[in-house]
């Protein structure tokens, strides 16, 4: 019971000191899956959409390929990453290998199944012929989509927190693509497992606490623009 | 001959806003609508009517491009959309109303704005525009409001002034009331009849409903499994039927099939069920032909007074069924062949009729429609 009590008071010592080196992991923390999001949510709506909308040979498989996808076991990604940016893998040669680059991409790549499948799920559920009174008012194919996308904006948030809230919390990969190198490559949640290997409960318990805090208030965020926008 | 001069006219010399010609549309191996040719004036107001599943949709979203493909050819104003027009600035000279009121799922006032906002107009046009057509349709108090709390007739109102907000050389609407329960579907007609007097509007409407039908248009087209069987005003259409089915689809409630036996002067006698009916026009002797009797022209008597009426057709005949339909009675009668007639409530009592009791009935020589087999090989034209 000490060792959690004494964890909690250096915790928030540590918080409200704001202690430099807890400060550096949060922001790499956020950048990075910050990043990741923003890029699985390009790569991800756009493909939905289109996914959604249109009707090709294999779409099924497609469809059922993206379902798996959104539960993708990090590790598994991080394992792929690390064997492409691996010296002497396909993409060795850029040498990101150890970066926070690699983390993103990694990050990216278990988010965007996420985003993708929430995406096509969103716009299917939309009826039928609101597709054909939106042609109909005379829009262009890329109005259309955009205006589907505005229509299925509340599901679409719920991708954004879903792909956030997954690669923040995610240890596997950011630790076998990012390496936890201290200053650089260290995230909260590798640094949390290291510090608790290390039997440093105090430093653990912060960060895990600063992990939850984190989580916790971007997903109030979303969820009062989501309500807001639910109850209008 | 026409071909290659590009713009095309019809007899009166002047462009139709839209034409239709040798149009098909085949699902699979199936064809479910085909329009040899098909016109629509400007400032007329047409009505699609046929039974559900008749091809009404699927000839309203082919005319505005939304059902890909089809074979055939479409003119607006004479040019040949997708050639000589773009498809998508033909589309811009659309509005589509549907059965549903399919809104967004923001305010009022940005979804009577939607068609302009897409079309790049300017600001201070569009809120011209929106205020014009939420006056228009009496929704200005719901300017603000979401449109997901809004009623099913608000709603359509809605959908109603953002196809108008557009002010479309074409208005295509499916069913625009079919989901209305009935005193917000009669206050909705009601207050579009007007607007499109004011507006002048081109009109396609589709619909189910002949009285809906008979209420709004210029012109009737007749539509059944996927073939207009015949177009024209709607007092052609509703007096003169092409066909049975056509008869039967506008309220005709008599039908009679029989053999015209004898000819004299400008009229002719047709059998049916061991009776001879009396009817003004022209037939072969030997002719088979068919009959129809409007219920609105039958008249009903319990006395035979010969000089009460000038119709030559009398019958006697048993009252086998009364239905109600508003303010009319519907009495169904049989007299040798079945007669429907279409009585008023104070006549009703009058007469006291019931059922099981005999009354003559009489009907005009001149108010039969006859159907040859010769009008119905030349039936749309």
């Amino acid at each position: 019971m000490d060792l959690i009590l004494e964890g909690m008071k250096k915790a928030f010592w540590l918080l409200f000191t704001f202690d430099p080196e807890v400060l550096s992991i949060l922001l790499l923390s956020l950048r990075v899956s910050a990043t990741a999001t923003l890029i699985s949510l390009l790569i991800g709506i756009t493909s939905g959409v289109a996914i959604a909308l249109y009707r090709f040979r294999g779409r099924a498989m497609v469809v059922s390929l993206i379902n798996t996808g959104m539960g993708l076991p990090p590790v598994v990604v991080g394992l792929f990453v690390t064997i492409f940016l691996w010296r002497n893998g396909p993409l060795g040669f850029l040498g990101i290998l150890y970066t926070p680059m690699a983390m993103i991409i990694a990050q990216a790549l278990i988010a965007t199944p996420i985003v993708m499948g929430i995406t096509l799920a969103a716009i299917q559920h939309l009826p039928e012929k609101l597709r054909l009174q939106i042609l109909a008012l005379g829009a262009t194919r890329l109005q259309m989509v955009w205006l589907l996308i505005k229509e299925a904006k509340l599901p679409l948030l719920a991708a954004v927190m879903a792909g956030f809230g997954g690669v923040i919390s995610e240890v596997g990969a950011s630790m076998m693509v990012g390496g936890n190198i201290k200053g650089y490559t260290r995230v909260l949640t590798t640094a949390t497992v290291m510090e608790t290997s290390r039997g440093n409960f105090d430093m653990a318990i912060a960060l895990g606490i600063i992990l939850l805090l984190f989580a916790y208030f971007i997903n109030l965020i979303l969820t009062h623009i989501q309500q807001r926008e639910g109850l209008r | 001959m026409d071909e290659g001069c590009g713009v095309r006219m019809n007899r009166m010399g002047s462009v139709p806003i839209l034409e239709v010609r040798k149009l098909k549309v085949k699902k699979g191996a199936v064809t479910i609508l085909s329009v040899p040719s098909f016109q629509i004036e400007e400032g007329e107001i047409l009505s699609l009517i046929g039974p559900n599943g008749s091809g009404k949709t699927t000839l309203l979203q082919t005319l505005s491009f939304l059902l890909n493909p089809f074979q055939g050819e479409i003119f607006f104003r004479g040019r040949k959309v997708g050639v000589d027009y773009p498809v998508l600035d033909y589309r811009r000279k659309l509005a589509f109303v549907f059965q549903e009121p399919l809104l967004f799922d923001t305010s009022v006032f940005n979804n009577v704005a939607s068609g302009l906002k897409i079309r790049g107009i300017k600001r201070g046009e569009i809120e011209r525009r929106v205020e014009e057509n939420l006056k228009r349709f009496g929704i200005e108090h719901l300017r603000d409001r979401s449109s997901k709390t809004l009623s099913g007739g608000e709603a359509q109102r809605v959908s109603l002034a953002r196809a108008f907000a557009i002010q479309p050389d074409l208005l295509l609407m499916d069913e625009p009331f079919a989901s209305l329960d009935p005193p917000t579907r009669e206050s909705l007609i009601e207050d579009l009849a007007s607007i499109l007097q004011q507006t002048r509007t081109t009109v396609i409407l589709a619909t189910h409903d002949r009285l809906e039908a008979l209420r709004l248009s210029h012109r009737l087209a007749v539509i059944k499994e996927g073939e207009i069987l015949q177009t024209g005003p709607p007092e052609e259409v509703v007096n003169r039927p092409i066909d049975e089915w056509v008869a039967s689809f506008v309220g005709t409630e008599t039908i009679l099939k029989g053999r015209v036996i004898r000819k004299e002067g400008g009229t002719f006698l047709v059998a049916v069920g061991g009776h001879e009916i009396e009817v003004v026009g022209e037939a072969m002797l030997g002719e088979w032909v068919i009959l129809c009797i409007r219920p609105e022209t039958v008249t009903l008597s319990i006395s035979t007074m010969k000089e009460t009426t000038s119709a030559r057709n009398l019958f006697i005949g048993r009252i086998e069924g009364i239905q109600p339909m508003g303010f009319y009675q519907k009495v169904q009668l049989h007299c040798g062949f079945p007669l429907v007639a279409y009585v008023t409530r104070p006549s009703m009592e009058n007469l006291s009729l019931k059922v099981g009791k005999e009354v003559w009935a009489s009907f005009k020589a001149t108010s039969i429609h006859v159907i040859r087999q010769k009008d119905r090989e030349r039936a749309v034209e």
